[in-house]
């Protein structure tokens, strides 16, 4: 037996899972695919009183396309996110940077909700939150609530969820058609988590960018977009030394980690490479489009 | 079902499908699949090296899906069909194509890692019946092989694709 020993719950609503967080407060966990708690259970570097497991709250399990959104259930598994229809055809850099999780077995189990709630800053999904600018529906006992995903994560694997909160769902915006993106990790093998990733959102009208964002994972304690930058991409011809000088200004811009996978130099020039990359692709793919 | 009106730490009874056949037990909510199996069913083809998800030697499949058995618990399974290693093959003598393949083109050094590589190679042919080299090894990028017999291990993932097309794999359970 790895993990110590836990009360185990598992309520087939959300009405239910949150009256049980309520009564267990700071003692319980909510358990969701488990790729992140299960591991840190069987190294006892976690050990809740109590499990609330999620997977049988089939209410939770949901791809539903809506207006100016695409709304996604926090037990919705990666693998379900990399191939759904729905999500691919209006935000295919979610599905996209979904398919870059960690492995396939990882995927079918790995969830939306349990991938943000636990908010590994090397992680994909809050990437590509903040960068969509997805609002993140929580709800508690006190009522529901949404919150911006750029304010969800406050520090490495701290977020604004309080104790008797949970994830219901993520609702990511659609991207209009002709909108281009981009996206790329550097990890040092498949699966791997990332050592920086970088996800872009473009808009270009005739040669000039009207619209840019760029992502930013694994590099400060939070996914984060770098604005110097993406100031510098709109309102001019997207170009070679243009795109060079964003990626410039995003490497200054942010104040990279270092650990074990890379110093904090390393991470600044592989923020420089990537971004360069990612933007001559985002950029590319668009004239491919209109060519 | 799980009762959410069990008493704290309580055992739980659990039902599930195992190869094809039945199984009921009563275990802690704390027990692992992987060692459910080994222990509990004696089904010690799942093997359990890293424990943290990461090496890919206790894949089994769960409900269709390839699934580490050491990142989920036994209650987890309550009502699911679990196919392990030892429900490919019959008899040692009928062994499943992609066994057969990892026994003719030397798949396998110690073979502590082999059970996790024939079930995602398996799954993966499932999907792609001809993979390139690259899809196979991205495919069995988390299966780690501490032999490091790689090119013996994506060599015979090749022979198995071979060997299976056009005739229809063998159904593992049952």
């Amino acid at each position: 037996m790895k993990p110590a020993s836990f009360g185990y719950f598992a309520p087939r609503t959300v009405e239910e899972a949150v009256s049980l967080l309520d009564e267990h407060g700071y003692e319980a966990k909510l358990l969701a695919g488990g790729q992140s708690l299960v591991p840190l259970m069987n190294l006892r570097l976690a050990r809740p009183a109590v499990l609330v497991d999620l997977n049988r709250v089939e209410e939770l399990d949901f791809v539903e396309p809506g207006d100016g959104h695409v709304r996604v259930g926090a037990m919705t598994r990666h693998h379900e996110v990399a191939t759904s229809g729905p999500i691919m055809g209006v935000a295919p850099l979610l599905s996209h940077a979904a398919g870059h999780i960690g492995y396939r077995a990882i995927r079918h189990r790995g969830t939306m909700g349990g991938s943000i709630a636990h908010a590994d800053p090397a992680s994909e999904l809050p990437c590509v939150a903040v960068v969509q600018g997805a609002e993140i529906d929580v709800v508690g006992s006190g009522g529901e609530r949404s919150v911006p995903a750029e304010d969800f994560f406050l520090d490495h694997m701290t977020t604004v969820l309080e104790p008797g909160e949970m994830v219901r769902s993520v609702r990511f915006p659609r991207m209009r058609t002709g909108d281009s993106w981009g996206f790329r990790e550097f990890a040092r093998k498949v699966g791997d988590f990332a050592v920086v990733m970088v996800a872009v959102l473009l808009r270009i009208e005739g040669e000039r960018i009207v619209a840019a964002r760029i992502g930013l994972g694994g590099v400060e304690a939070t996914p984060r977009r770098v604005r110097p930058a993406e100031q510098l991409l709109v309102g001019s011809d997207a170009g070679r030394d243009l795109i060079d000088e964003a990626a410039q200004v995003a490497a200054e811009t942010v104040d990279p980690m270092s650990d074990i996978h890379g110093s904090a130099g390393y991470r600044r020039r592989l923020v420089s490479t990537l971004t360069r990359r990612v933007l001559n692709e985002a950029v590319g793919s668009q004239r491919g489009q209109n060519g | 079902m799980v009762d959410m009106s069990h008493q704290f730490h309580q055992d739980v009874a659990i039902t599930l499908t195992v190869n094809g056949l039945p199984r009921r037990a009563v275990v802690e909510p704390r027990l692992l699949l992987a060692d459910f199996l080994r222990r509990n069913l004696g089904l010690t083809g799942t093997h359990l090296a890293c424990e943290q998800g990461v090496c890919g030697s206790c894949t089994v499949v769960l409900d269709g899906k390839t699934t580490r058995s050491c990142l989920m618990f036994a209650v987890q399974a309550d009502g699911s069909e679990v196919e392990t290693i030892e429900g490919l093959a019959s008899d040692p003598d009928h062994l499943h194509p992609v066994q057969q393949a990892f026994w003719d083109h030397h798949g396998l050094q110690c073979g502590f890692c082999t059970p996790g590589m024939v079930l995602t190679a398996k799954a993966l042919l499932e999907e792609n019946a001809d993979p390139s080299e690259a899809e196979i090894r991205e495919a069995l990028a988390g299966n780690l092989c501490r032999c490091t017999g790689y090119m013996f291990i994506v060599e015979s993932v090749r022979a198995a694709a071979e060997r299976m097309e056009g005739g229809s794999p063998s159904r593992g359970t049952g």
